[in-house]
């Protein structure tokens, strides 16, 4: 049951309630290499992984914080008050009815069990550091899908995850890649056989639930030749007056012919910093393809990449960032074309409101080797008022003089005309608004599974409420 | 004299924009079942006053007053009025990118007629009919509302709106231009079999004749500087065609 003293859910993100924390283990706030090494420890996991840990550890110590994103609100970051270990359930469990009960009904709140029974090929759900529950369909485990929780995973093919952990996005990579190395827990471990192709999608959830939390998932997905899967994430929290942290690490292998989809829609509440790795490689006449959409979280700062290692292989990211109130969402991607005939596309489109702040920041390069490379850029800003702002940060490098680069920017406001058409058929002026900024999004959405996309749709109707002042 | 008996009645309506005066006491009264034309040069004030009627935030009504069977309609929001029974068709339709043209009309339907009217295969018959009818092909469900519509296309899909509406007052400002001519028999035919013999109306803002031989209007009202200088019969647009507008203008000898 939802306790409701112990609520302190703040305006009205929809998410925003909060269960007593049930804690069977907590650890105290803080990071050490003690607290590494005990959360390797309790997993009793194999010596390679508590040593990359330590060393990850001793990489963020001693790493700098970025300095560009938003550097000020980064050095709020107090990585001190934050708790790196919390586990509510003793097990993962794959049947709903033996998931702790207050666990449960948040889930159910979410919507999750039905979605699985509905639309789903598995579903891995993560509640503060450990996944509560996870399933997989029973056709797809018998053609020798494996679809486990990150810990599982290494526990039961430690020869697969010891081959391809860090291989595409090392700890030394930046700041938070190191930070999710040294306490990563959770997270979802995917391998695709050959040939094999999982037609609905498999879904991870993950909720924070307690205060001043750290989620620090890790998820590998491996698509072995000629196979492909579509990934599909989902994230949540209770809105506190005080910050959590979520850093997650996601690595995509596409090998020849393969193709992976990671769809994710994050609606963290607008206290949680958001700093993410998500890097695929993709060998030949793979594709791999990133779509991602922002609404929620104070800060994020996510540039999923992927580097088009094979010939003829193919990448797109197409992002949708909302930025309301409080909150930057400095999103964007990065491709590497490294080898001839890969195309890429990158589709961005970020609306700002009520002094929020959207940033896009692309990296696309060409190496000198890569012939006859296609990229392709578009971003869109729609800014709903005079007090937002939207940047965009595109850089291209381009060392391969017969690569076909297009690249589009636009900003634009909506119109009073625009809105006035809509009104004259009926609508209100926040239903006006929302048809136009659903409409800005659609291109993202068109791309979700639909059950998302009308979720979308309905998020941002709401964002839209009490918006016309 | 009841107000009753008429379907619109505006008032000596003065309305300026920006400290600009534009309308100068317009008086317009139109029954039901009537159609009605506005023609007049340039910048006289004919969209300003379609604007008006239909709730334009930049605009502003000095005095005078505008009713809708007796209901005022300057007290109500713009998407209060259409639920009403006012309809624009835009001189200017504009574009929404994203927002799907089947998606939209439902939608807008379902805000002014109720959810009901906008369900099950009694609108999608209707629907299927009026672009048959308007020559729109079904493809256009599938695009975005004026996204990279021809000048005529979008004229079209405003008759379209108008047709599955079914206002009690269709406003058509320049409806007519840009339409080819099959297009404007089509637009009249339209108007005449939603508004003859009904109790809705309609006003017709246009530059040319054509469009009026099709509908015949009731009265043609001609505009002059934000305010009605002549009305007459059918036969006005033709005199109109011919003359111009300078023996109407205030100090002519004619
Ligand atoms: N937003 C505005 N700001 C300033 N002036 C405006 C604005 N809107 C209209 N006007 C002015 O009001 C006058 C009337 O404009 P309106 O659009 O009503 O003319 P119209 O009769 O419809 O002309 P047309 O036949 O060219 O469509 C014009 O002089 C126009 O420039
Ligand atoms: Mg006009």
């Amino acid at each position: 049951m939802l306790d409701n003293d112990a609520r302190e859910a703040v305006g009205d993100y929809k998410a925003g309630w909060h269960d007593p924390e049930n804690s069977t283990i907590r650890f105290d706030a803080g990071l050490s290499e003690k607290v590494v090494r005990d959360i390797s420890e309790l997993k009793n996991e194999p010596e390679w992984m508590t040593e990359m840990r330590v060393k990850a550890f001793k990489h963020f110590d001693e790493r700098p914080m970025p300095t560009w994103g938003n550097m000020s609100m980064l050095k709020q970051i107090d990585f001190d008050s934050i708790c790196y270990y919390l586990r509510s359930s003793k097990a993962t469990e794959n049947d709903w009815e033996d998931v702790p009960e207050d666990i449960r009904n948040t889930f159910d709140k979410l919507g999750i069990p039905d979605a699985e029974q509905k639309w789903l090929s598995g579903v891995t759900a993560q509640y503060e550091s450990e996944a509560v529950y996870h399933s997989i369909r029973e056709d797809l485990e018998k053609q020798g899908v494996i679809f486990l929780d990150m810990d599982s995973g290494l526990r039961e093919h430690e020869e697969l995850v010891k081959e391809w952990f860090g291989s595409v996005v090392p700890y030394s990579d930046n700041k938070f890649s190191a930070l999710n190395t040294a306490v990563w827990s959770g997270g979802s471990f995917i391998y695709v056989p050959k040939g094999v192709h999982v037609e609905l999608p498999v879904q991870a959830y993950f909720r924070i639930n307690a205060k001043n939390m750290g989620q620090f998932e890790r998820t590998l997905i491996i698509a072995d030749e000629g196979s492909s899967i579509h990934y599909v994430e989902g994230c949540t929290a209770p809105t506190y007056s005080t910050d959590s942290l979520h850093s997650a690490v996601v690595e995509l292998i596409a090998l020849p012919g393969a193709h992976i989809r990671y769809s994710t829609v994050q609606n963290w509440s607008a206290n949680v910093y958001n700093l993410v790795t998500k890097r695929g490689i993709a060998h030949e006449k793979a594709k791999i393809e990133w779509v991602d959409g922002n609404i929620g979280s104070k800060l994020t700062m996510k540039y999923p990449s992927v580097i088009l290692k094979g010939e003829g292989s193919h990448a797109e990211v197409i992002s949708v960032a909302y930025s309301g109130s409080g909150q930057h969402q400095d999103a964007g991607a990065k491709i590497h074309h490294l080898a001839s005939n890969t195309t890429s596309k990158i589709l961005s489109k970020s609306i700002s409101k009520n002094g929020g702040r959207g940033s896009y920041r692309g990296l696309v390069t060409v190496s000198p080797k890569a012939d006859n490379c296609k990229l392709n850029v578009v971003c869109d800003a729609l800014i709903l008022d005079e007090n937002s702002r939207s940047d965009t940060y595109p850089t291209m490098e381009v060392a391969n003089p017969t690569a076909r680069c297009e690249h589009e920017a636009s900003v634009s406001k909506v119109s009073d005309n625009q809105l006035f058409y809509l009104m004259s058929r009926g609508h209100s002026e926040e239903e006006a608004l929302a048809l136009i900024v659903n409409g800005f999004f659609e291109p993202f959405t068109r791309e979700l599974p639909m059950e998302y996309a009308v979720e979308l749709n309905k998020l941002m109707a709401l964002e839209m409420e009490g918006s016309i002042g | 004299m009841s107000n009753d008996s008429q379907l619109l009645k505006i008032q000596d309506l003065y309305a300026c924009i920006d400290d600009t005066s534009i309308l100068k006491g317009i008086n317009l009264e139109i029954k039901p079942g009537e159609i009605h034309a506005i023609m007049g040069r340039n910048g006289s004030g004919k969209t300003t006053t379609a604007n008006i009627i239909m709730g334009h935030p930049d605009y502003e009504v000095e005095s005078g007053t505008v009713e809708l069977n007796g209901e005022n309609l300057l007290e109500m929001e713009t998407w209060e009025r259409a639920r009403e029974g006012v309809f624009l068709s835009f001189q200017y339709p504009q574009s929404v990118p994203g927002l799907q043209v089947g998606n939209f009309l439902r939608k807008s339907v379902a805000a002014i007629l109720g959810e009901e009217a906008a369900k099950g295969k009694e609108f999608r018959n209707k629907l299927k009919e009026s672009m048959k009818e308007l020559d729109i092909p079904s493809s256009f469900l599938g695009r975005y509302v004026n996204d990279g519509f021809s000048g005529g296309e979008k004229k079209r899909f405003e008759i379209l709106q108008l047709m599955l509406m079914k206002p009690k007052l269709a406003i058509l400002d320049e409806t007519d231009s840009g339409l080819d001519i099959d297009g404007i028999r089509t637009v009249a035919k339209g108007i005449n079999a939603a508004i003859r013999g009904t109790e809705s109306g309609a006003l017709i803002i246009t530059h040319y004749s054509r469009i009026l031989e099709h509908v015949k209007p009731d009265k043609i009202h001609v505009l002059i500087s934000g305010k009605i200088v002549k009305t007459g019969g059918p036969e006005l647009a033709l005199e109109l065609e011919e003359r111009g507008y300078d023996w109407l203008e205030e100090g002519s000898e004619d």
